[in-house]
């Protein structure tokens, strides 16, 4: 197990004054699992937006400490981000897709690029689709607007639209919050296949979740980590007693 | 049964108020459809060929208007020229780059407030800037740049409102794509808002073909034997002809002054008819 992002004493503070993160070291595993999970406004999503400085545009006042990344300090202001945002790709909790065709929404990210390339794009919307568990519901519709998928049908096209930029990490911020169970399973069962060639982090939408996907996990209270372990450690014997509180739905 | 009983007066209360509103809602609606109808009825026997596609002939009281059509539209052409790039531009910065500080906000108040400037200070400064001081003469240029001003506050202000109607999450996913901001406002934001922009654009154009204060001093003329020949020549147009044949040419056949209203009436609800489509067709296929 190799860290693929190692996150360093990182404290991060909004415009408002209220500290985010603080002081949070979590070493990100290659090609696995990593969950984020904990109480709302623990700071999970904030340190997701950070991996990717997605933050960048929200009114984050201070960042603190180091996150690096392929051996660079992503956090340093000369850091390419828009090659940062393609190696780090981000699922967001509402399905988003964009006011495009489905095939359009898949190779947004490669048209951005200036790939032109028509076999080499046909190719990879086939192959993220696929891989996204979506090909076969919508291979005779990807000229249809992204909107006209189900919600299910959506967040995978978002999943898709991240893999055919051919990440190095995905981050998924609850993405199962508005599903059905269905498509909630479809999703958790692709991640067991994508971690293989890439490294995943999920913010998930319940314990359970958290407790059936984690190679490792990190428990989130109120922008501290109060714990990070391999998952099976964490959710059977957790150190902490908020930990254990919160696993048993004990808390608050 | 008590219950049954109020609850039936208080639909009965906003069935009133309902058609209070209906009855309001034509009452005001009354004058223009008044208008527009009277102009028509009056104005609509001086149409034919010869009247848009000829020369004005003796003394403008016979003949037709084409100097005046040919001017309105060079002029509003003119204006869209200079004021649809440089009122989409800066709308397009003020919603999309510029910092949301004390400088940002009186710069949209100040625009907001031009939009309420009486159309002949306009005149006026036109005159001053670029009549005189740039020497571009009583001409089209000088009265497109003119009306170009009148125009830019409302393109600016409904440019920013379209693109500010565009949810954000479109602008994060694009940004977490890897977009750069330029690619996120020409991929997505721009496009998406483009409906309501047209819209403005058209608005803003419409009340710059129908104004005559802004032009009377800067690029109209009472009569011209020609057709203007270059941007520099001064111009007939509908509005200032309406003008001047309302007021300053005696024995003027009333026919041929309704008629000249009604063909800038034409043009303008044209031009109106236009944006509605535009908007109604982006409406339907809007996907948020
Ligand atoms: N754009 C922002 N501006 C100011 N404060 C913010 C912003 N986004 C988040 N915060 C604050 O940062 C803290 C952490 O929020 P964050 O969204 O990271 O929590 P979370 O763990 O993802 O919660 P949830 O489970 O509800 O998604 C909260 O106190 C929140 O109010
Ligand atoms: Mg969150």
């Amino acid at each position: 197990m190799s860290a693929k992002i190692s996150v360093q004493n990182l404290t991060l503070m909004y415009s408002d004054g209220v500290e985010s993160l603080q002081n949070v070291s979590i070493d990100i595993i290659a090609n696995a699992v990593n969950v984020l999970f904990g109480p709302a406004g623990g700071g999970k999503s904030t340190l997701l937006r950070a991996l990717n400085r997605l933050n960048d545009l929200a009114d984050v006042d201070t960042a603190q400490g180091k996150i690096v990344f392929n051996e660079q300090n992503i956090l340093d202001p000369a850091t390419d981000v828009i090659e940062l945002r393609r190696k780090v790709g981000m699922v967001f909790s509402r399905p988003a897709p964009l006011p495009l065709s489905v095939y359009e929404n898949v190779i947004y990210g490669l048209r951005l690029m200036g790939e032109r390339n028509k076999s080499l794009l046909d190719e990879r919307v086939e192959q993220s689709l696929r891989q996204a568990v979506l090909w076969d519901e919508v291979y005779d519709r990807l000229n249809d607007p992204g909107t006209s998928l189900s919600g299910g049908q959506q967040q995978r096209l978002c999943i898709a639209r991240v893999l055919a930029l051919e990440p190095e990490v995905i981050m998924l911020d609850e993405p199962t919050s508005a599903l059905d169970p269905v498509s909630t399973a479809k999703i958790e069962g692709m991640l067991a296949t994508l971690k293989e060639r890439l490294t995943i982090i999920l913010v998930p939408h319940n314990v359970q979740q958290a407790a059936r996907t984690a190679d490792y996990a990190g428990f989130f209270l109120q922008g501290r980590l109060v714990e990070y372990a391999p998952g099976k450690e964490l959710f059977l014997k957790p150190r902490e007693k908020e930990t254990q509180d919160y696993v048993t739905g004990r808390f608050g | 049964m008590e219950n049954s009983d109020a609850a039936r007066t208080s639909r009965r209360n906003a069935l009133l108020g309902v058609n209070l509103l209906r009855l309001i809602t034509l009452l005001t609606a009354l004058p223009v459809i008044g208008v527009i109808v009277y102009i028509i009825v009056r104005g609509a026997p001086a149409l034919s060929w010869e009247f848009i596609s000829a020369m004005p002939r003796e003394g403008m009281r016979a003949g037709g208007i084409l100097p005046a059509i040919m001017g309105t539209f060079y002029l509003t052409l003119g204006t869209a020229v200079f004021s649809v790039p440089l009122g989409v531009a800066a709308g397009i910065y003020i919603a999309e780059y510029a910092p949301d500080n004390r400088a940002t906000r009186l710069v949209r108040i100040a625009i907001i407030n031009l939009a309420g400037i009486p159309s002949v200070v306009y005149g006026l400064f036109g005159l001053g800037l670029f009549v005189l001081f740039l020497k571009f003469g009583t001409s089209i240029l000088a009265a497109s740049l003119t009306l170009s001003i009148m125009t830019l506050p409302v393109i600016i202000s409904t440019t920013e409102e379209a693109l500010r109607q565009v949810p954000n999450a479109f602008r994060v996913v694009s940004t977490s794509l890897g977009a750069t901001r330029w690619q996120t406002i020409k991929r997505i934001t721009l496009p998406q808002a483009l409906p309501g922009v047209i819209t403005g654009v058209i608005l803003g154009l419409e009340r710059a073909a129908g104004e005559t204060a802004p032009i009377m001093f800067t690029g109209a003329a009472f009569f011209l034997p020609l057709l203007p020949q270059s941007p520099l020549d001064a111009t007939m147009a509908l509005p200032y002809h309406i003008f001047v044949i309302s007021t300053s040419v005696p024995g003027m056949p009333v026919e041929i002054q309704y008629g000249t209203v009604l063909v800038l009436l034409i043009f303008v609800l044209g031009m109106n008819v236009i944006a509605t489509l535009i908007r109604n067709r982006a409406r339907a296929r809007r996907q948020w």
